[in-house]
């Protein structure tokens, strides 16, 4: 019943390991590059790659396995339907037929890769907020926004709004579970199988959500100037960022990665 | 109708390394008609422990029997839903700020959600609008201009009382309240305790309210259970309970203020009871003290001597 707070994108679970310890640019740079790569994948053996890395950045960050796959646990639905299309949907050899749908061994591959790209994607974003601090996380954004400023970009703003919004996530699913259970001590039904009650019954759930939300935005918008936020101009900081010799490691351990699936896509053979 | 809980315990997030144990084998019974108040420090358990109470949680081990039957009787199944449901209409629970989470256009629409997720008949839906905000001090021939008003338009101590009214449109015969004064300015909290006592003294409900506010209590229930990380420590008599501040102090719980008006009194001779709860039971008692214009001697007084302080 507490779905709603499985979801780990948005939390910060601080530590000291290696990947805690990383330059909050580099972490954002990975995890850019790992998309763009992720999408350049096609076979099995850059799949295997990728997750190879994954589950290493995974090891070294010290992140409880278990949490991560909790996390997953929501958008179980998404991949189980992902799997699905792609399975039904894609022409190819017949597999198997269920009445009037044709699996293919090509929809099954789609699927099964659908699903993997889906999963890393996730993880390593889960895994980004786990390790850094909301402020370095802003800080580092920021500062990967800065040479865009040039073109009218305010980098400090959006940072901050990026920030906000991911802080706020694990919030809002709380007070989303706990509407929810207010509305079920009322004998709101969430989980009838009819689609159309089920649509009608998130009316209670998400008009109290965004009043909420709303309320939240304004404390919040009071409460940062009541301390004199006023952007990003004149703004000092505490901690400077430095890149180390880890970052370095780390941008190398991931250039190599890319270079591998890439490698694997364009080589042929 | 009865609550009761055997070696209840609640873990969140079992087999991580986040696993919180809130609530930690509490056994208790709660009886017809009584009124229980719940205390604690922040993050004993409390909220968790009454989530159980209607099979909102479920518990990680132990047992939770609304009228002697098993709420989730069987190991692995999922919950059997026809009975929660059940239970759900006989224990009506208010979350904290349950203004929070009002919904509808108007009043009336608000109130009746439960009333028409039951299914009843629109007219019989109508009968309980207007039952519930009388229940809550609306009088009859306010509550159709109350009714056709945003739920948002009110003020915080309307919203809450058509929060209950809510949860009243249920007819449940047990009321579960999360801080329901909390938030409240004083003259909405008095109004609110006087309508919750109302609940119980002329429609029969039985209470459990958690509260932080000791005074609250003592002008609520007539007993007291106190919880601390998820054990239960204490349950007797709120006059019991209260005639110890000291202990309460460690927990970081605070004995109301009459209550430590008479202690310190107490504490400087003066022979006083010291069980006195409310402001008046107190200035009785003070008032006799000084007419007598003598120490009065321990062991002379009323109510069989239950809270004297031999000095
Ligand atoms: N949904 C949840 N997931 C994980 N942990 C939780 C959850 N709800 C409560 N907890 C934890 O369980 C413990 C007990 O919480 P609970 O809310 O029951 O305490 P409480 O006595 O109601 O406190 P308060 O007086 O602050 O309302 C706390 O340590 C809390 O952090
Ligand atoms: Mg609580």
């Amino acid at each position: 019943m507490s779905m709603f707070r499985d979801i780990t994108i948005g939390q910060y679970l601080s530590g000291s390991s290696v990947v805690h310890r990383l330059d909050p640019r580099t972490k954002i740079t990975i995890v850019g590059v790992f998309m763009v790569v992720l999408f350049a994948a096609t076979d099995a053996a850059a799949y295997a790659t990728l997750t190879a890395f994954t589950v290493l950045a995974v090891h070294l960050a010290r992140v409880p396995a278990r949490m991560l796959l909790r996390g997953l646990r929501p958008v179980l639905i998404l991949l189980v339907l992902t799997f699905t299309l792609q399975l039904f949907l894609t022409p190819g050899r017949t597999m198997f037929t269920l009445g009037p749908l044709v699996a293919s061994w090509e929809g099954l591959r789609m699927g099964l890769f659908m699903v993997a790209r889906l999963l890393l994607l996730l993880v390593m974003a889960s895994l980004l907020t786990l390790t850094t601090s909301p402020v370095s996380l802003t800080d580092g954004l920021e500062s990967i926004l800065a040479p865009f400023r040039v073109v009218g970009l305010p980098a400090h703003e959006l940072a901050m709004m990026m920030t906000i919004a991911l802080r706020f996530i694990p919030t809002l699913m709380e007070e989303a579970d706990k509407i929810m259970k207010a509305q079920m001590a009322r004998g709101a039904d969430f989980e009838s199988r009819s689609l159309s009650r089920r649509i009608r019954s998130l009316v209670p759930l998400l008009v109290p959500l965004f009043v909420s939300a709303f309320r939240r935005a304004d404390e919040l918008a009071t409460a940062m100037e009541a301390r004199c936020y006023r952007g990003g101009r004149h703004r000092t900081r505490l901690n400077r960022l430095r890149a180390t010799a880890l970052d370095a490691a780390a941008a190398a351990l991931t250039g190599f990665m890319a270079a591998v699936v890439i490698g694997l896509r364009w080589w042929p053979g | 109708m009865s609550i009761e809980t055997v070696d209840l315990t609640h873990v969140y997030m079992p087999g991580t390394e986040r696993a919180v144990v809130a609530v930690d084998r509490v056994s208790l019974r709660i009886d017809d008609g009584e009124t229980v108040g719940i205390m604690g420090p922040t993050g004993s358990g409390k909220s968790t422990l009454i989530q159980h109470f209607n099979g909102l949680l479920r518990p990680t081990s132990g047992r939770v029997l609304i009228d002697g039957e098993d709420l989730w009787p069987r190991e692995k199944d999922g919950p059997r839903t026809a009975d929660l449901h059940k239970v759900r209409r006989k224990v009506g629970l208010i979350f904290q700020f349950p203004e929070h989470q009002l919904f509808e256009e108007s009043v009336y629409d608000d109130i009746a959600f439960g009333p028409r997720n039951l299914g009843l008949p629109e007219e019989e839906v109508r009968r309980r609008v207007t039952v519930a905000l009388r229940m809550v001090g609306v009088p009859e021939d306010e509550a159709e201009a109350l009714g056709r008003r945003s739920p948002f338009s009110l003020s915080g101590g309307q919203m809450r009382r058509v929060a209950i009214a809510g949860v009243l449109a249920m007819r449940p015969a047990t009321l579960v309240l999360d801080e329901p004064t909390a938030g409240l300015d004083p003259r909405g909290r008095l109004e609110l305790l006087e309508t919750l006592s109302r609940l119980h003294r002329r429609w029969g409900l039985t209470l459990v309210v958690v509260s932080h506010n000791m005074e609250d209590l003592a002008a609520l229930v007539d007993r007291v259970i106190i919880l601390d990380q998820g054990r239960l420590i204490l349950d007797g008599p709120t006059r019991e309970v209260f005639r110890d501040p000291e202990s309460l102090r460690r927990l970081g719980l605070d004995a109301p203020p009459v209550v430590a008006l008479m202690h310190a009194l107490a504490a400087r001779g003066a022979q006083v009871d010291v069980s006195r709860l409310s402001p008046r039971e107190a200035a009785e008692e003070i008032d006799q003290w000084i007419r007598a214009g003598r120490p009065r001697r321990a062991g002379s007084g009323r109510e069989g001597d239950a809270g004297l302080v031999h000095v």
